[in-house]
C-alpha cells in the first residue's frame, strides 16, 4: 500500500515510501529528521506542526503526506539563511516571544505568511492572524510585538524598542 | 526603574538580557523527548478504559499481536509478576501502572501496545480486545461520602469509605468566636473547577535499559528529574534497577507548570518493557490522553465565610473543603501539606482569627491534584479571599479597592504573623493597589461605569489583591517522600574565567540558562554571556526537587548565589596573596578586587581565576569550583495587586476583558524582561480557568470535553493585552532578595476576572459567579434574578 | 491519532474521479480540503478505504460573477474566498463568515464545496448559502445536474451529492440593488464551531422596502435551517423594528437547538434572536450603502 514521494523541503529532496495515512508532520518529522515542527494535538487545533506548503502555513497534521508531493515545503529549520538569521527569528528572540519553544517553530512560520500577505498588519489583525497557534506559555503579549517588530524590520522602518515597557 | 550593580557587559541582576537559551529554539534545534531517536528503538501505545469504573472480565491480544510490527502487548497481570503492577505516588498513596482486575477512571492505561512504529503501535492498540462489566462510577464528591456510597479503594485494608484525610489549620473556637460576636457575616459555597496544565508538549519517554551494563537511560519530560530517579529506584530497585544505575535526563520540556511533576503509568510502563526487551521504548502521549488521564489540578469545593464589622474591618475567615482527588491522591504536595499551602488563604489582610479545614475523597476521575502553576493549592486559597473580600466589601457597602486600602497589612507591620501559622517576610500592600489605581484610572472608571449603566450597558471593574507563598521550603517543613526540599547550585569556572553551572532545577520555559546566569554574573562579575547553564541531567548535575512552585528562583538562585560567594571569599583569599595585601584591604566591585584607596591596584576575576589554576597561594586547594545545597529559613511571600476592566453585552452575555493591569512584587528582579514575560504568560493561564477552561464529566464518568476542541485553551484573540508593573518589596532572608514570580498571575488573575464580570452586573442582583464564567452561565444568572425571562 | 490505512489516488480530471469513484464503490471518499475528512479519520471515526484527492483537477477553484450569479468553483478554498475582490465589493456575508470559520491555517486549506458536501449543521456555509439562495452543481457520471440549497442537506452528514458523484460549484443570484448580508455567530473562542450562528441576506426597493431576504441559522437544527417565517414577515415590509423584532423571534421559534457544552435550548434560542436581530440590521446598513 505504501507510495513512493518525494518532498521537497526547504529546498532539499527526500524522497521517501510511505503509507497513504502517513501525515505530513510525520513524514518531516521521522523520515526527513527535522525535528523543529512538533506535534501539540490530535484535533487540528493548536498550530505547533505549522509549516508553509507553497508559501501557505499548514498544519502538516491534517494533511497527508502523499498530498504534498511536489511541492515546496518550508519548515523551521529553513529559515535562517547563510547570511544570518530571519527576521522573524531575529523578532522572537528580541521581543522574549518564546518561553518553553515548543510553539515556536509553528507560529514563526504563520507569522512569515502572515507578513507576506500583510506586511503592516494591526494589533488585531495579528491577533486574529495567530488564532491557529495554541501558546500556553508567553501570554501572547510578545508574540504580537515580535510580528510588529518583525513587520517594521522587513520594510526597513525604524525598529521599535525591544526593552521591557512597564506601567 | 530597576538598578542593576553591574555593567550591562557582565549583566547581573536587573539586566533585560536576552535569553540564551532561544537560539536554538528559533532554529528548530530544540531537543523535546519527542525528538529523541534510538537505534532499535520501539514504540508505545497504551489501550484505555471507555469506563470510569469497571471490572475487566478479560483482556484478548490475539488480533493486536497477529499484525506485523506489533511486537508484545503488556497486562497488568504481566507486569504483577514483577511487583510493577502498582507504585507509590508523591503523597504516600498507591496507584495502579496497569490494573489486574479493576479500572477506576475513563482512560486509565489498561495495557500496552509495544510495536515497531507509531502507526503499528496504534493499529494494535485498535486491535486489543477488552471485555468490561461496568460499575455505577462515584463521581459526586460530596456522594463519595455517603453511607451507602462504593468503597472505591478496597485494594486498602480494612477501609471503609471513600474519605482519604483530613486537615484543619487555625484556631477553631476563637474563630467561632469572632463569627458569633460579627456585624457583619458573608457566606458562599464555590467550586475551583477541575482543570488541566495542557502545555503544549504532552507527556512522554523513552526509556532505554542496557541489558550488558545494567543501565537504564530515561529520557523524560519531567520537572524533577532527581525526584523521579530516587522514586524509580524505590519502585523498580527489587528488580535490579538501583539508584546509581538510573540516569533521568530531562530534555527541553515543552511547558510543565507542574504537570511534569508526577509519575504516570506510561512511564513506568515504558521502563518495564525497555527492562524485559532491552529496547529503548518511545511513548509519547497524545493530546487527548493528557487531558484525560494525566494529572488534574484544582478541584476545590469551598465553602467560605468572612466575618467583619459593619464599617469594613474584616476580622475572620473561615474556609471548609472538600477535595476531589479522583481514585487515589497522586498530587505533588509537600508531605506535611496535604492541602499543599491553602493556609496562605488569609489574604493580605490584617486580622487575626482564622480557622480553614479540609477533607479529600475519592471518586472515580482521574488522579491527581498537582499544583498548576501555583505553589501548592495558593489559587484556591486565594480565590476564596479575593471572592468573599469582595462580597463583604459589597455587603457593607464599600468601595473593593477602598476595603482592601483599609484592611492591608502594613508596611512597616512585618514580619507578619498570619492567624494560620506564616510569618510574612515583606510587603507593600498600599503601594502596589494604588499604582495599579493609578494604571488603569480606577475612580475614572468607576464614573464611566455608572454613566454606562444608564444607557444599559455593563462595566465591571475588578480587584485581587494577593499574597503567595512560594520557595519550598525550609527542610524543617517541606519534604517529598521524605527528601528535604533545598535545591543546589554547583559552579564550575574554567582557567580562562569562563564558567558552567549545574543545578537540580529544570526549566521549561522560565530562562533559567539566563537567569542563573545572571545570578552567578552579579556575585562574581564573569560576563554572564561566559557563564553556561545546565539542568535536568541526574549524572552531571547535583541533586535537587526540580522547578515548580515558582521555588527555583527562591531556592536554586539561592544556591547560586551562596555558591558564587563561596567562591568569591576564595577570591579574595587569592587577590590578597597576588596583590600581597591582606584581605582586610580588598574591596569588590563587580568584576574585580581593589586595594581600598588605591583602585589601580586591582586583580579582575579573570586574573584570580587564572592563578587559582597556576598560582594559588599555598595551603589553598586549587581550582575554582563550589556546590551549595540551599535550606531556605524561610518561604517568600510575593504579592500582587491586579485590577481587570470587562465590558458585558447585555444581549449575548459575551465577556470582553478591556483592559488589565498587574502590579507584581516579587522583590528584587533578576531579569525584567524575563519577569515581565512569565507574568504575561500565568496571566493567560489566569483568564483561561476563569472564563474558558474546566474537565468536565457526566454522571456515567464520561469525560465530555477531553479534546482541544472543547478544553478551550485561550488564544491570541481571548487574551487581551496585558499591562504589567512591579514594586520592589527585596525578601529579607533572601541571599539576593528575589521572591519568585512565575505562578503569581495564574494566582492573582481568575479572582480578578470574576470579581470584574461579577461587578459588571452586581446592580442586577447578581452576588457571586462560579468559574469558567462563560456567557452561557452568565445568561443562566441572569435569568435567575429576573433580567432574562425564563421560557421554560 | 493515526488514521486506519487505505489507498490513495489523486486523479488530474473529474471523469477520472469520477471513474475512480464508481469502482471503488462506496468505500471511498473524495479528498477535498481535508480539514473535516482528516480529522475525523486520525480519530477513526471515519475510515474510508480509499481516498479520491480532487486537488490535482484543474478548473474547480473560481470566485465569479457570470450569467446573473456569483459562481464559486467547489475547490475554492475559504482563503481564496476571503481575498477575492468580488466579495468584498458585494458580498460582505462571506467576510463574516470566513473570518469565523477555524484559524488561517485551516482556511488555507478548507474548500467551499467540502463546507458543503460534509453536511454538517455546524458547518457555517450551509447557513451562508441558505439566506443567499444558493443553487449547488453536482457532477456524476451522467453529466451535471443542479440542486437548490434547500433540497441539498439532507441528514446528518449526509447531502444529495450522490455516491459517485462531485460537488462542483455553488451559485448563488448575483446581488443587485440595495442589496446586504451579514453572518455572525456565537462561539465560545475563536475558532470554535457555532453555539448559535444567524446568516442575513436583505434587498431593498430605493424606497426601503424589503424585497427579498433570506435568513440561514448555524448548529440550532440538526440540519442548516431556512428561518422561512422570518424571511415571510420581512419579504414586503418596511423593515421597521418591529418586523426585525418579529422576525427574530420567528427563527428562535423555528429552530431546534439541543442542548450541549454550548449552551442549553433557552440560551441558544436567545442568541438566535439577538443574532438574527443583529444581522438583519447589518445586512441593511451595508443593503443602503
Ligand atoms: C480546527 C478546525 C476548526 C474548524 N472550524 C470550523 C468552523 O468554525 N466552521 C466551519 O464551517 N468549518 C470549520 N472547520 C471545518 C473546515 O472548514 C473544513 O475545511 C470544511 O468543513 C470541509 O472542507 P474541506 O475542503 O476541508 O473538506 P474535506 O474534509 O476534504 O471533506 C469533507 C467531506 O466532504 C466531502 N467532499 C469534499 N469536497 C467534495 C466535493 N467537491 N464533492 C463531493 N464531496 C466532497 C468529503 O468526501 C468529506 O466527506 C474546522 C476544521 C478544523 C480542522
Ligand atoms: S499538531 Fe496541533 S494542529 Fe497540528
Ligand atoms: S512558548 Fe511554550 S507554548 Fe509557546
Amino acid at each position: 500500500m505504501t507510495k513512493k514521494i518525494t518532498l521537497k523541503i526547504n529546498g532539499a529532496e527526500h524522497t521517501m515510501e510511505v503509507e497513504p495515512r502517513m501525515l505530513l508532520i510525520h513524514a518531516i518529522r521521522e523520515n526527513a529528521s527535522l525535528t523543529g515542527s512538533h506535534i501539540g494535538c490530535d484535533t487540528s487545533s493548536c498550530g505547533a506542526c505549522t509549516v508553509l506548503i507553497d508559501g501557505k502555513s499548514a498544519k502538516s497534521c491534517t494533511i497527508l503526506a502523499v498530498q504534498a508531493q511536489g511541492k515546496e515545503i518550508a519548515t523551521v529549520e529553513g529559515l535562517a539563511t547563510a547570511e544570518g538569521l530571519h527576521p522573524i527569528q531575529e523578532g522572537f528572540h528580541l521581543n522574549h516571544a518564546l518561553h518553553c519553544g515548543f510553539c515556536t517553530p509553528g507560529l514563526m512560520m504563520r507569522a512569515v505568511e502572515l507578513l507576506e500577505k500583510n506586511p503592516n498588519p494591526t494589533e488585531d489583525e495579528i491577533r486574529w492572524g495567530i488564532s491557529g497557534n495554541l501558546c500556553r506559555c508567553t501570554g501572547y503579549n510578545n508574540i504580537v510585538s515580535a510580528i510588529q517588530w518583525t513587520s517594521a524590520k522587513m520594510q526597513g522602518k525604524e525598529l521599535p524598542s525591544t526593552e521591557p515597557k512597564f506601567v | 526603574m530597576i538598578k542593576c550593580k553591574t555593567s550591562k557587559e557582565i549583566g547581573g541582576m536587573g539586566h533585560s538580557k536576552k535569553r540564551k537559551e532561544d537560539a536554538r529554539f528559533i532554529q528548530g534545534k530544540g531537543n523535546y523527548v519527542d525528538d529523541v531517536k534510538l537505534p532499535g528503538m520501539l514504540y508505545m501505545d497504551i489501550v484505555r478504559s471507555p469506563y470510569a469504573y469497571a471490572k475487566i472480565k478479560s483482556i484478548d491480544a490475539t488480533a493486536a499481536l497477529a499484525i506485523p510490527g506489533v511486537v508484545a502487548v503488556v497486562t497488568g497481570k504481566d507486569l504483577e509478576k514483577y511487583g510493577l503492577h502498582w507504585m507509590p505516588t508523591l503523597m504516600s498513596d498507591t496507584q495502579m501502572v496497569l490494573p489486574t482486575d479493576t479500572v477506576m477512571y475513563q482512560a486509565q492505561e489498561v495495557a500496552a501496545v509495544i510495536a515497531t512504529s507509531r502507526y503499528l503501535a496504534r493499529d494494535g492498540k485498535e486491535a486489543v480486545m477488552v471485555d468490561y462489566e461496568p460499575m455505577k462510577p462515584v463521581m459526586d464528591p460530596f456522594k463519595a461520602l455517603d453511607e451507602d456510597a462504593p468503597v472505591l479503594r478496597s485494594d486498602q485494608e480494612g477501609k471503609t469509605d471513600n474519605h482519604i484525610w483530613h486537615w484543619e489549620v487555625g484556631d477553631k473556637e476563637k474563630t467561632a468566636n469572632v463569627f458569633d460576636n460579627a456585624d457583619v457575616v458573608v457566606k458562599q459555597q464555590m467550586h475551583i473547577p477541575r482543570i488541566h496544565v495542557a502545555s503544549i508538549e504532552t507527556c512522554g519517554c523513552v526509556a532505554s535499559y542496557d541489558k550488558v551494563t545494567n543501565h537504564l537511560t530515561m529520557y523524560m519530560t519531567t520537572q524533577a528529574p532527581h525526584a523521579i530517579r530516587t522514586v524509580i529506584a524505590l519502585v523498580a530497585g527489587h528488580v535490579g534497577l538501583t539508584e546509581e544505575k538510573i540516569r533521568v535526563i530531562s530534555p527541553d520540556i515543552g511547558g510543565g507548570f507542574g504537570g511534569k511533576v508526577p509519575v504516570y503509568p506510561g512511564y513506568v510502563i515504558a521502563i518495564a518493557v525497555s527492562f524485559l526487551t532491552g529496547a529503548p521504548i518511545k511513548w509519547i502521549e497524545d493530546r487527548s490522553e493528557n487531558l484525560q488521564a494525566d494529572s488534574f489540578a484544582r478541584d476545590y469545593h469551598i465553602t467560605a465565610e468572612m466575618a467583619g464589622t459593619k464599617d469594613g474591618k474584616i476580622q475572620a475567615t473561615r474556609f471548609k473543603v472538600l477535595a476531589d482527588h479522583g481514585y487515589t491522591d497522586a498530587s505533588a504536595n509537600p508531605s506535611k501539606f496535604p492541602t499543599g499551602l491553602f493556609s496562605i488563604g488569609t489574604g493580605s489582610y490584617d486580622y487575626g482569627a482564622a480557622y480553614m479545614e479540609a477533607d479529600a475523597v475519592y471518586t472515580n476521575k482521574p488522579p491527581g491534584g498537582v499544583a498548576y502553576r501555583c505553589s501548592f493549592r495558593v489559587t484556591e486559597a486565594v480565590h476564596a479571599i479575593e471572592r468573599m473580600t469582595d462580597m463583604f466589601a459589597k455587603k457593607v457597602g464599600k468601595d473593593p479597592a477602598q476595603l482592601r486600602m483599609e484592611n492591608f497589612i502594613k508596611k512597616e507591620d512585618f514580619p507578619w504573623a498570619s492567624p494560620t501559622g506564616w510569618s510574612y517576610d515583606s510587603g507593600d500592600y498600599h503601594a502596589g493597589l494604588q499604582k495599579a489605581m493609578d494604571a488603569i484610572d480606577y475612580h475614572g472608571l468607576r464614573k464611566e461605569q455608572i454613566e454606562m449603566r444608564a444607557e444599559g450597558k455593563f462595566l465591571g471593574i475588578g480587584i485581587s489583591t494577593f499574597t503567595e507563598v512560594v520557595g519550598a521550603g525550609p527542610s524543617q517543613d517541606f519534604d517529598i517522600l521524605g527528601i528535604k526540599m533545598f535545591d543546589s547550585a554547583e559552579i564550575r569556572v574554567h582557567p580562562t574565567g569562563k564558567a558552567i553551572a549545574r543545578f537540580g532545577t529544570k526549566s521549561q520555559g522560565q530562562g533559567h540558562e539566563t537567569t542563573y546566569a545572571q545570578i552567578i554574573a552579579e556575585e562574581l562579575g564573569i560576563p554572564m554571556e561566559h557563564i553556561q547553564i545546565e539542568e535536568g541531567d541526574t549524572d552531571t548535575a547535583p541533586y535537587g526537587l526540580g522547578t515548580y512552585a515558582s521555588r527555583s528562583t527562591p531556592t536554586a538562585g539561592a544556591a547560586a548565589a551562596m555558591a558564587a560567594r563561596k567562591l568569591r571569599d576564595k577570591a579574595k583569599k587569592i587577590a590578597a596573596h597576588l596583590l600581597e595585601v591582606s584581605e582586610q584591604d580588598l574591596e569588590w566591585e563587580p568584576g574585580k578586587f581593589f586595594v581600598k584607596g588605591a583602585p589601580e591596584k586591582s586583580k579582575t576575576i579573570q586574573e584570580i581565576v587564572f592563578a587559582a589554576y597556576t598560582n594559588h597561594p599555598e595551603g589553598m586547594e586549587g581550582g575554582f569550583e563550589a556546590t551549595h545545597y540551599y535550606d531556605p529559613p524561610n518561604l517568600t511571600f510575593p504579592s500582587g495587586a491586579y485590577i481587570c476592566v470587562v465590558e458585558v453585552d447585555a444581549e449575548t452575555c459575551d465577556i470582553k476583558v478591556r483592559r488589565f493591569v498587574a502590579i507584581d512584587d516579587c522583590g528584587n528582579i533578576i531579569n525584567p524582561m524575563i519577569v515581565q514575560g512569565q507574568v504575561h504568560g500565568g496571566l493567560t493561564q489566569g483568564i483561561a480557568p476563569a472564563m474558558y477552561e474546566e474537565l468536565i464529566y457526566d454522571d456515567s464518568g464520561n469525560i465530555l470535553n477531553g479534546t482541544f476542541m472543547d478544553y478551550l485553551v485561550p488564544t491570541a484573540v481571548e487574551s487581551p493585552s496585558w499591562e504589567t508593573g512591579h514594586t520592589v518589596t527585596p525578601a529579607p532572608h533572601h541571599p539576593i532578595g528575589a521572591k519568585g514570580v512565575g505562578e503569581s498571575p495564574t494566582v492573582g488573575a481568575p479572582p480578578a476576572i470574576v470579581n470584574a464580570i461579577v461587578d459588571a452586573v452586581a446592580h442586577l442582583g447578581i452576588k457571586h459567579l462560579e468559574i469558567p464564567v462563560t456567557p452561557f452561565k452568565l445568561f443562566k444568572e441572569l435569568q435567575n434574578v429576573g433580567y432574562f425571562k425564563k421560557t421554560t | 491519532m493515526i488514521a486506519e490505512n487505505f489507498n490513495y489516488d489523486a486523479p488530474t480530471s473529474l471523469d477520472e474521479a469520477i471513474a475512480l469513484l464508481h469502482e471503488y464503490g462506496d468505500d471511498a471518499k473524495i479528498l477535498a480540503g481535508g480539514h473535516s475528512l482528516i480529522p475525523m479519520m486520525k480519530l477513526r471515526f471515519a475510515s474510508p478505504t480509499h481516498l479520491i484527492d480532487i486537488n490535482n483537477i484543474p478548473g474547480l477553484s473560481y470566485v465569479k460573477e457570470e450569467d446573473g450569479y456569483l459562481k464559486i468553483g467547489a475547490m475554492t478554498k475559504e482563503v481564496e474566498v476571503e481575498e477575492s475582490e468580488i466579495i468584498h465589493a458585494k458580498y460582505q456575508i462571506f467576510m463574516d463568515a470566513t473570518k469565523l470559520i477555524a484559524d488561517p491555517q485551516v482556511r488555507n486549506f478548507g474548500t467551499l464545496g467540502g463546507n458543503l458536501a460534509h453536511g454538517d449543521a455546524a458547518n457555517d456555509h450551509p447557513a451562508v448559502m441558505i439566506a443567499l439562495g444558493a443553487d449547488v452543481e453536482i457532477t456524476g457520471k451522467d453529466g451535471k445536474r443542479t440542486v437548490g440549497i434547500d433540497d441539498f442537506f439532507q441528514g446528518f452528514y449526509t447531502t444529495a451529492v450522490e455516491h459517485g458523484e462531485v460537488l462542483t460549484e455553488i451559485r448563488i443570484p448575483a446581488a443587485s440593488g440595495n442589496y446586504g448580508s451579514a453572518y455572525h455567530k456565537a462561539e465560545r473562542k475563536v475558532g470554535d464551531y457555532a453555539t448559535a450562528g444567524v446568516a442575513a441576506m436583505i434587498q431593498m426597493d430605493d424606497q426601503g422596502r424589503c424585497t427579498k431576504a433570506g435568513i440561514g441559522l448555524t448548529n440550532v437544527s440538526p440540519l442548516p435551517l431556512r428561518a422561512s417565517r422570518s424571511e415571510e414577515v420581512l419579504i414586503g415590509s418596511d423593515l421597521s423594528e418591529a418586523v426585525i423584532a418579529q422576525a427574530a423571534q420567528y427563527a428562535s421559534e423555528d429552530c431546534s437547538p439541543s442542548e450541549d457544552l454550548r449552551g442549553n435550548v433557552e440560551y441558544k434560542r436567545h442568541l438566535v434572536s439577538v443574532i438574527t436581530k443583529r444581522m438583519i440590521n447589518k445586512a441593511i446598513s451595508r443593503a443602503k450603502k
